[in-house]
């Protein structure tokens, strides 16, 4: 971070960022995009041929939990930034339901530098939106506000009180930041492992019904009517939960959302092995939901592709099915999973991981913006066709809960740069 | 049969199969020495996670029979009280040389979990609200023979008869396993139980439902009744047990009203006065205690298919011995 790296010249790929589409090499100088252009040369630079290869701004994730502090068994900051860098992720919002919860500025101030530390993508705490996410009290947002946190969540528990969720946004509403939900009616899920549906019934598992989300995507988008404080709307995953955010879309309310890849690409009836690999919250859901969920993507419904990477270490994988936490990893097969399953082109699809996810972040001044001339340098290269096998004893995070052990995916990540710095080389995370 | 989780790994014809078998076993159980050699040198372990007497018992006096050793894992006494894992007991007790793990847990799915993680065979003894197979071949058989023994050839020697299987569906693995093995046999079931107590969704189940007892009561063959569970009451999944046993119980008045040929069965352990509120054994034709019986020959059959030298059963049945001492 304070030496200075050598440049780098990006020669003969493709630039896509939110400007358009063109072939040119890209020259980057310190912590900057120094030049964008055909046939550049630079003495001194490292030239990195990416012929056929596409370079995009870096990624940005909504949805990242590192577990740094308290469950540094499954992650760290450390080994989750280079999961993320693996990624093509140039910054992370890192949720607050660690041990402490972050709500309170010495545990932000904590994770910020523990990031700093680790220097391999930008981590961005969030904070609660109450205290220790107990849903009671509301956590101080504008000391945490001015400790540099945008995103506000209790991500893990939805917030129950509409009473609590009502003077939280309109507490927010002033202060220029974002408050995500998490959303899951709590009465309703009591003991849920899957999905409520036809597999559950036969499976003999307690269901998480579809409308425990929706009554509360339907209530916080009331919520925001009422109050006009932004609401993000964590990982969506019923059809009728996107069939409400593009009712509110059309009616012109600041209502952000969602989806992760495990929702696009995978069906609750992975479970009938009873594997808890596939357990997550919110559950896998339907081939239905999954089609609608598709459909919000392309309709531009959804805004943002996040992972909701959750580490778990091996044993706590390894309990009864009703027992074991839920959760996948997600950083490193992100974009391979996104690309394989859906029917986009390549430029939406890295709009819905880069700069609409920054806006989102309040990160747009430096992710996710032009790759011109002058912008801070944190890039993500893309083999956008190339296929590959997901192995999870081959992955940079501390845990080996992916569900996509053996999948051969579409696209993967070759390098990312971040302040400047070629963090991954060609797949391998540099220390 | 590698392992027996479910119905599903018997494959077609199966319980067919798994019948024929038990006729043998009841034979080996009628004798003056009811013990034969078949499982020597093979060892069975009682992995009973969530206590249950009867089933163990049912399982080990099985095991026995056929000669096999048997080694008994309890919750109370055991190393997961202490921290250790499922897996990492799965593993110990196999290092000890184990034939067969016999798995009882009160959540669904632990007998897939851990075929994952031994190469033994897993019999499930039940798994949370999932499937209790043996119970079903058991109570398959107990029908099966009380209703004459119809041939087996055509595999469907339940054609024709019309099974009630009352009460909490959704949280019975019992339930689960019946429907399987009753259709499979050809007979017809319908779910006799309030919505409540079904699970969210029937799709794909060969069944019908209703919540009117008295509306099929004259039409059945068999009442099967389930044992209801008093901690549901707090789930509000009912108003009371006094509406349940008004509704769905078997009551003096319902037991009058029963053709003499229905055959009344229940897995047991009953409670009297919930369910059902009359003295089975002055009912006509309860199957209660036969079910009992069968179990320990439908259990040795289990072992016996899945251990005996070779896995084809039909040329080691010969193992067992003559059918009449």
């Amino acid at each position: 971070m304070t030496d200075t790296p050598r440049p780098i010249l990006f020669r003969g790929g493709t630039v896509i960022d939110a400007v358009g589409t063109r072939a040119a090499d890209v020259l980057v100088e310190g912590d900057r995009i120094a030049a964008v252009g055909t046939g550049l040369d630079h003495p001194g630079a490292e030239v990195v041929d990416v012929t056929g290869c596409v370079v995009a701004p870096g990624f940005v994730d909504l949805h990242t939990h590192l577990r740094e502090p308290g469950r540094e068994e499954a992650e760290t900051i450390e080994t989750g930034s280079r999961a993320a860098a693996r990624g093509g992720f140039t910054a992370v919002v890192a949720m607050p339901n660690t041990d402490p919860a972050a709500d309170a500025v010495h545990v932000v101030q904590f994770v910020r530098a523990q990031g700093e530390r680790a220097g391999l993508c930008e981590v961005l705490p969030s904070g609660c939106i109450t205290v220790g996410r107990r849903g009671e009290q509301l956590a101080p947002f504008a000391e945490l506000a001015s400790a540099g946190v945008h995103l506000f969540t209790d991500d893990g528990n939805g917030v129950q009180d509409p009473q609590l969720m009502r003077r939280a946004l309109e507490y927010a509403s002033t202060l220029g930041i974002v408050l995500a939900q998490h959303c899951e009616v709590a009465r309703l899920t009591e003991g849920a492992v899957m999905h409520e549906g036809s597999c559950c019934s036969r499976l003999g598992l307690p269901g998480w019904p579809a409308l425990a989300e929706e009554l509360m995507v339907h209530r916080d988008i009331e919520l925001c009517r009422l109050t006009g404080a932004p609401v993000h709307l964590l990982h969506l995953s019923t059809a009728r939960s996107v069939q409400l955010v593009r009712a509110a879309k059309t009616d012109g309310l600041a209502v952000t959302a969602e989806v992760t890849p495990h929702h696009l690409a995978l069906i609750d009836e992975l479970l009938a092995g009873f594997d808890p690999v596939f357990k997550v919250n919110p559950p896998l859901r339907t081939r239905a939901d999954i089609e609608a969920l598709h459909e919000g993507v392309r309709d531009g419904t959804i805004n943002a592709i996040a992972t909701d990477h959750a580490p778990h270490a091996p044993e706590t994988k390894e309990l009864p099915l009703d027992q074991a936490p839920p959760g996948m990893l997600g950083l490193e097969t992100a974009f391979g999973v996104a690309r394989s399953v859906l029917d986009i082109d390549l430029a939406r699809l890295i709009g819905l991981m880069s700069w609409q996810p920054a806006a989102i972040a309040g990160v747009a001044d430096r992710h996710g913006g032009p790759v011109a001339p002058g912008r801070p340098a944190h890039l993500a290269v893309i083999d956008p066709d190339v296929t590959w096998q997901v192995d999870p004893f081959d992955l940079a995070s501390k845990s080996r809960n992916t569900p996509y052990t053996g999948r051969t995916l579409r696209g993967r990540v070759r390098h990312t740069v971040f302040r400047g710095r070629l963090v991954v080389r060609d797949g391998v995370a540099q220390q | 049969m590698r392992h027996l989780r479910s119905l599903d790994d018997l494959g077609p014809g199966g319980v067919v199969r798994l019948l024929g078998l038990t006729d043998h076993m009841v034979d080996i159980g009628r004798r003056a020495m009811p013990k034969v050699p078949a499982l020597r040198g093979r060892t069975v372990a009682m992995c009973f996670f969530e206590d249950s007497t009867r089933t163990r018992l049912s399982f080990d006096t099985a095991a026995k029979r056929l000669s096999a050793d048997t080694m008994t894992f309890s919750v109370s006494n055991s190393s997961l009280n202490k921290g250790e894992s499922l897996r990492d007991t799965i593993e110990t007790l196999e290092s000890m040389g184990v034939d067969a793990f016999v798995v009882r847990h009160r959540s669904s799915g632990v007998p897939w979990q851990i075929a994952r993680w031994t190469s033994a065979a897993v019999v499930n003894a039940g798994d949370g609200w999932h499937q209790h197979p043996t119970q079903a071949l058991l109570d398959a058989y107990t029908l099966w023979t009380s209703l004459g023994r119809a041939p087996l050839e055509d595999g469907r020697p339940l054609a024709g008869v019309r099974v009630a299987i009352v009460g909490d569906i959704k949280h019975s693995r019992v339930a689960r396993s019946d429907v399987d093995a009753f259709t499979q046999l050809g007979a017809e079931v319908v779910l006799v139980a309030p919505p409540t107590l079904l699970p969210p969704s029937l799709e794909a189940w060969p069944v019908t439902a209703t919540d009117r007892l008295d509306d099929v009561l004259d039409t059945v063959d068999v009442l099967y009744l389930l044992r209801m569970q008093r901690e549901r009451l707090g789930e509000s999944l009912l108003p009371g047990l006094r509406e349940y046993t008004s509704r769905f119980a078997l009551t003096p008045e319902r037991a009058a009203r029963l053709r003499p040929e229905v055959r009344v069965m229940h897995p047991g352990p009953m409670n009297r006065g919930v369910e059902i509120g009359v003295d089975p054994a002055r009912l006509a034709h309860s199957l209660i205690l036969d079910q009992v019986t069968n179990g320990v020959a439908v259990r040795m059959a289990v072992l016996f298919d899945l251990l005996a030298q070779g896995g084809d059963t039909s040329t080691t049945v010969s193992a067992l011995g003559d059918r009449h001492d």
